[in-house]
């Protein structure tokens, strides 16, 4: 399977987007969150410190399949750490968000405002 | 390589993309599983607590009937919580659960710590004020991680717990039933509305 480049080792363009044609704000748009899934896990992790496998399943009303799927690119790409245990004889799987990945995060929250900011200067 | 949106359509997006990201935020740091219909129910055995109490002869007699109450309410509270969580799917062992009960526990202990301390020394007259003080307090911590209406309730039962702190000792049980039978009802039937369950 091929591996995901960590987003979080591209140069952060942040701020600077908002003065970007919007072509090249959506090029910068970081691709591993925009798709809905990941990005419910980042913003869901954003907002709680960490987030069982269950809870984020229930939260973002997603199958076990597409959940593990999506956490596992943001994982590999170093966005969410991942820990697995037992409570009692059940597997736990707990997910935080990185370091990295809240960077990403915030860095994805301000491209999406450049893009808005754009649009509302062009209508 | 497909053509590029019109910046119109980008920003539909990005808007919508910020729109999904603040609701999945909230939902996961907030406790939204409080129950209105339990609450409502927590109200009406207030109410009933307070007709038998006033007829209460001695104060044991009073404050027998009152921690029957709080037993009786607790338990209906713990069945509507569980059961409107387990419908939403909502773990009770999760974080923002966790929290939210957390928030709840500490004045609602204090509250029972100084039930015993202040019957020990006779105060009875203090128990109504500390109960819908410590109450509110508790509403309002946990309301912080939760829907508006618990916050604003417990701020409701803070404003009755002083009233009836400043005024008559012959009036304790009038305030326990606007707080814990009046308060709850009006705020329960709000979250049922607006929150369901």
């Amino acid at each position: 399977m091929r591996r995901v480049a960590p987003a979080a080792a591209r140069p952060p363009s942040g701020r600077t987007a908002s003065r970007s044609a919007p072509a090249a704000s959506v090029r910068e748009l970081d691709r591993l969150l925009h798709e809905r899934i990941r990005l419910g896990i980042a913003s869901a992790l954003a907002a709680s410190e960490t987030l069982t496998f269950n809870e984020l399943k229930a939260l973002l009303g997603t199958t076990d399949g597409n959940l593990s799927v999506h956490a596992r690119r943001l994982e590999r790409a170093g966005y969410v750490s991942c820990q697995k245990s037992f409570r009692g004889r059940l597997p736990r799987t707990e997910y935080r968000l990185t370091a990295a990945g809240r960077r990403a995060f915030e860095r994805y929250l301000d491209h999406l405002e450049a893009v808005l900011r754009h649009a509302r200067r062009r209508r | 390589m497909s053509p590029l949106p019109a910046p119109r359509e980008l920003g539909a997006r990005a808007l919508d993309n910020l729109r999904y990201i603040r609701e999945t935020m909230e939902r996961s740091s907030t406790f939204t599983a409080v129950p209105g219909l339990g609450g409502m129910a927590m109200g009406a055995t207030a109410l009933l607590a307070a007709l038998v109490s006033s007829r209460a002869e001695t104060n044991a007699a009073w404050l027998r009937i009152w921690l029957a109450d709080a037993a009786v309410a607790a338990a209906i509270g713990a069945w509507a919580l569980h059961r409107k969580a387990s419908r939403a799917g909502i773990s009770l062992l999760g974080a923002p659960a966790r929290r939210f009960l957390l928030a709840l526990a500490a004045p609602l202990a204090s509250g029972a710590l100084l039930t015993a301390a202040l019957v020990r020394a006779g105060q009875w007259h203090l128990l109504a004020p500390v109960w819908l003080l410590l109450y509110g307090s508790a509403a309002v911590a946990g309301g912080v991680l939760s829907v508006r209406a618990v916050p604003l309730m417990g701020a409701g039962f803070l404003l009755l717990g002083t009233a009836a702190l400043l005024s008559s000792p012959s009036r304790g049980t009038a305030y326990l039933a606007g707080g814990f039978g009046g308060l709850e009802i009006v705020f329960g039937a709000w979250i049922w509305r607006r929150h369901g369950g």
